[in-house]
């Protein structure tokens, strides 16, 4: 027996960005349907490294950076949990004079957009710093960043969008949706007929179909972050570990598990999992085992890794379509989306609301690749931060 | 073309030690891999340094088979590439990573025959993780390999064969048995005579346990429902309800388990496809009578292919090892393999009596309590499970893992998971298999993060 919905939203993907655009618009007061494939926040959402950072980021993205920075501290408030955030701050290493001056140089660009960023020499930082070993240059440290728990925030957000009254459909795929008179069809799961005035995309690694559906073909491809952790250890990592030049990420738990990144997995036949390769995973073991001595002698008891989505610029899609009037995408967080996520919802919200958004989102407009040849760069080190190829 | 098979056998057990025989008599030269320092197993495991006590002190009944079993190792020792103190913790491609030490390297297989064995269930109640509290398997472990006891005055308590058997053992080897207390109903046992005719040995092998046991004056008591363990800093005693009465006793050591766990790990990451053996309450690889798995050139053996016992296990590795043989196209005796076919059907039903003998304790999931650990790496208590069910609707194994970090920690649910899948069950108002498996990921068991990294070895 089919059913059929009629919302006012509905939302493919029950993501970060899905789930916190779902509560955003419910609480304004729309009726919405948040559909998922599977569990909501099961894939990148759930399964990143949990960096909480603005630092790194290319200059277009830190105003909508910023605008989520604020949501943070009010996790419990607003979805019941604090998701073990922790505003610890974020220390990007640098490990040469060329490194140190890029960290000069990234640090003079933003220095006018708020992230207070503080470069500290070699001599401070092995002061401040001790049990960080090794050749570093220096570091940039950015006080206000932080780290939080993604496979608590990401389904906690599903939840608090189901209590304030979205339909959220688990295990629910979206096999086909179009544009008719009368707004969107959706069918989903084997027997449920949506209708519905807006779309949103925020399908993350799997969005790029259902732009190709509207005739907007992106260059999205999945790539596999994957994570070491430890067995729980005296806490001594007080500040979440990026690297200019990327190879490792680190940051530490309350329980004293330390997590560290930098290399990528690979999917499995079931192309939604995927896991880290064996010589990736010690490959960050040995890196994390040289950068801190207090872990030459632990043991890692856990890998995973997750698929995630990224462009080919690694700036995120977010925006109306060009092609199809109340069409939203929000997708292809290239391994930064995290931090971003809750305010990147309240943007859509509004997108929905208003047709814009108080947050310049303009540098993510989905014809920015149709328009060039050949997608320009950003100039930034999301985390993973450098693109490496597990052997 | 025997040049081109360079099969893998993880596992120096029974199971493992007859695959490995198999393959060198048909002169092929495997790798055998196995985490303990010598061969045997968990159930012929050997002394780790040389004392005065012979096979029959070690293994009493099962000596001549452990002889027989170690005397074939020795055999066959020179014809494989033996890597002992060796941990396989990732499984991809038609190679495994291995550890020895601090040393990682990446081995390549062109078959591969999993014999990993088993370990015990374990269900948490009141005070099981306090010091002094050892699963059955590990009692034995403690008294075959270092040749000392668990305590001065031991208790062992669950359900299973291995129940009666370490019990026995202990007694035999001069400890002090306080009771032995028996989660399954005395009625249970009377299923046992119906195996008289498909195993009597194994079956008169168990009463004998049993009456030896009583005849010395340890305490064995029927229908037995754990209460808690005593103690504050270790074990002070066990206190245990039985015909609607509370009994305590007074002990320093408890060993305890609920018959066996396959350790599958390795087989999910091969990429086996798994079934849910309702008699073992548990996900095993899928597998064909001579143990191939869903996946060509994987072969299973032995408790890590669904419970079956020592025995099982040495006929499966064989069968296996000829199932490799045969599919590599090289001649086997098939009136040999009719033989092992035929013996592993008959333990195989007799499984069924034993299961009814010493049957899972069902009402444990309803009588424990919100505040008992559930998970004990992450120290997460059976309450945070059922919260997670009532108030976020996890009706799935991986989500409550994910929600609550249960099977998350040091063990990766190999010692968790059973008792969770119980607890997400009942609380959601579920069967056992319909709230998934865990997925398993390497490492298998921890590792160093300061491993050397080797070059691929052939």
């Amino acid at each position: 027996m089919s059913r059929t919905l009629h919302k006012d939203v509905a939302i493919i993907g029950g993501g970060l960005v899905g789930s916190s655009a779902a509560l955003a618009l419910r609480r304004m007061g729309f009726s919405v349907v948040l559909l998922d494939k599977g569990f909501c926040g099961a894939q990148a959402s759930g399964v990143n490294y949990g960096g909480v950072r603005r630092q790194g980021r290319p200059p277009e993205q830190i105003a909508l950076s910023q605008r989520a920075h604020a949501i943070w501290p009010r996790l419990m408030d607003l979805i019941g949990v604090d998701g073990e955030f922790v505003r610890s701050g974020h220390l990007k290493l640098a490990r040469t004079e060329a490194e140190m001056a890029s960290l000069e140089a990234y640090a003079a660009r933003v220095a006018d957009l708020g992230l207070d960023l503080e470069l500290i020499g070699g001599i401070q930082l092995r002061e401040h710093f001790p049990w960080i070993a090794g050749d570093v240059t220096g570091a940039s440290l950015c006080a206000g960043d932080g780290h939080a728990n993604p496979r608590l925030v990401s389904a906690a957000f599903a939840h608090a969008a189901r209590h304030a009254g979205v339909d959220v459909l688990e295990h629910t795929p979206v096999s086909h949706v179009e544009k008719a008179l009368d707004g969107f069809h959706l069918s989903a799961g084997s027997s449920t007929e949506i209708k519905a005035r807006f779309v949103i995309n925020s399908a993350g690694a799997w969005a790029g179909p259902f732009a190709e559906a509207f005739g907007e073909p992106v260059p999205l491809h999945a790539i596999y972050p994957s994570m070491i952790v430890t067995e729980p250890l005296n806490v001594f990592m007080n500040v979440n570990i990026g690297a200019e030049g990327g190879g490792i990420y680190a940051r530490q738990v309350e329980r004293g598990n330390c997590i560290v990144g930098g290399m990528r997995g690979e999917p499995l036949a079931e192309p939604d999992f995927s896991r880290p390769t064996g010589s990736g995973a010690v490959t960050i073991m040995n890196r994390a085992a040289a950068l801190f001595p207090a872990l030459r002698h632990a043991y890692a008891i856990r890998f995973w890794s997750g698929t995630e989505g990224e462009m080919a610029d690694r700036n995120p899609v977010i925006g109306f379509s060009r092609t199809t009037p109340n069409l939203i995408h929000a997708f292809g967080f290239s391994g930064a989306g995290f931090q971003i996520a809750p305010g990147v919802g309240e943007v859509l919200a509004e997108l929905v609301r208003d047709g814009e958004s108080r947050t310049p989102i303009q540098a993510f407009a989905i014809d920015r690749f149709a328009r060039t040849t050949q997608g320009s760069r950003a100039d930034s080190e999301p985390e993973p931060q450098k693109r490496e190829t597990a052997q | 073309m025997s040049d081109a098979i360079r099969p893998l056998i993880v596992g120096a057990g029974p199971a493992g030690i007859r695959a490995a025989q198999t393959l060198v008599n048909a002169g092929i030269r495997p790798v055998v891999i196995d985490e303990a320092p010598s061969s045997g197993g968990q159930i012929y495991r050997q002394r780790l340094v040389p004392d005065e006590r012979s096979a029959k002190d070690l293994y009493g009944s099962e000596a001549a088979k452990a002889i027989a079993l170690h005397g074939t190792f020795a055999r066959i020792c020179d014809r494989i590439d033996y890597l002992p103190e060796t941990l396989v913790w990732n499984l991809r491609d038609k190679a495994v990573d291995v550890v020895t030490g601090q040393r990682t390297r990446r081995i390549a297989f062109s078959h591969l025959i999993l014999a990993t064995g088993a370990t015990d269930r374990v269900l948490p109640f009141p005070g099981w993780t306090l010091p002094g509290v050892f699963t059955l398997g590990g009692s034995q472990i403690a008294l075959k390999s270092q040749g000392c006891a668990i305590g001065e005055k031991v208790v062992f308590l669950g359900s299973g064969p291995l129940l009666y058997l370490v019990a026995w053992q202990y007694m035999k080897a001069g400890a002090d048995v306080a009771a032995v207390l028996d989660t399954a109903p005395f009625s249970a046992k009377f299923h046992l005579l119906r195996g008289l005719f498909a195993q009597p040995s194994v079956v008169l092998r168990g009463f004998r346990f049993a009456a030896e046991l009583m005849a010395r004056g340890v305490a064995v008591h029927f229908g037995v429902q754990p209460v808690r363990i005593d103690g504050t800093t270790r074990v002070e005693g066990i206190s245990w309800r039985e015909r609607g009465k509370e009994h305590r006793l007074a002990c320093d050591a408890v060993g305890y388990g609920f018959s066996l766990r396959s350790e599958t790990q390795l087989a999910d990451l091969a990429g086996c496809r798994n079934i849910f053996d309702a008699r073992d309450r548990a996900w095993r690889p899928e597998r064909d009578s001579a143990g191939r798995t869903s996946v060509s050139g994987v072969y299973i053996a032995g408790d890590g292919a669904g419970i079956a016992g020592a025995d099982a296990a040495e006929l499966a590795g064989e069968r296996a090892g000829l199932a490799l043989l045969d599919d590599a196209g090289l001649p086997v005796d098939h009136a040999r393999i009719g033989v092992l076919e035929r013996k592993l059907a008959s333990i195989q039903k007799f499984r069924n009596v034993l299961e009814s003998a010493f049957p899972f304790p069902e009402s444990w999931v309803t009588s424990i309590a919100d505040d008992v650990t559930l998970c004990r790496c992450e120290e997460i208590a059976v309450g945070d499970a059922r919260a997670a069910v009532r108030d976020q609707g996890v009706s799935e194994l991986n989500r409550l893992k994910a929600l609550t970090r249960v099977g998350m920690g040091r063990c990766q649910g190999r010692m968790c998971a059973s008792a969770a899948v119980e607890v997400l069950a009942s609380a959601c108002g579920r069967s056992p298999d319909a709230v998934g498996r865990l997925r398993a990921q390497p490492p298998i068991k921890p590792i160093p993060l300061a491993v050397a990294a080797e070059g691929e070895a052939a």
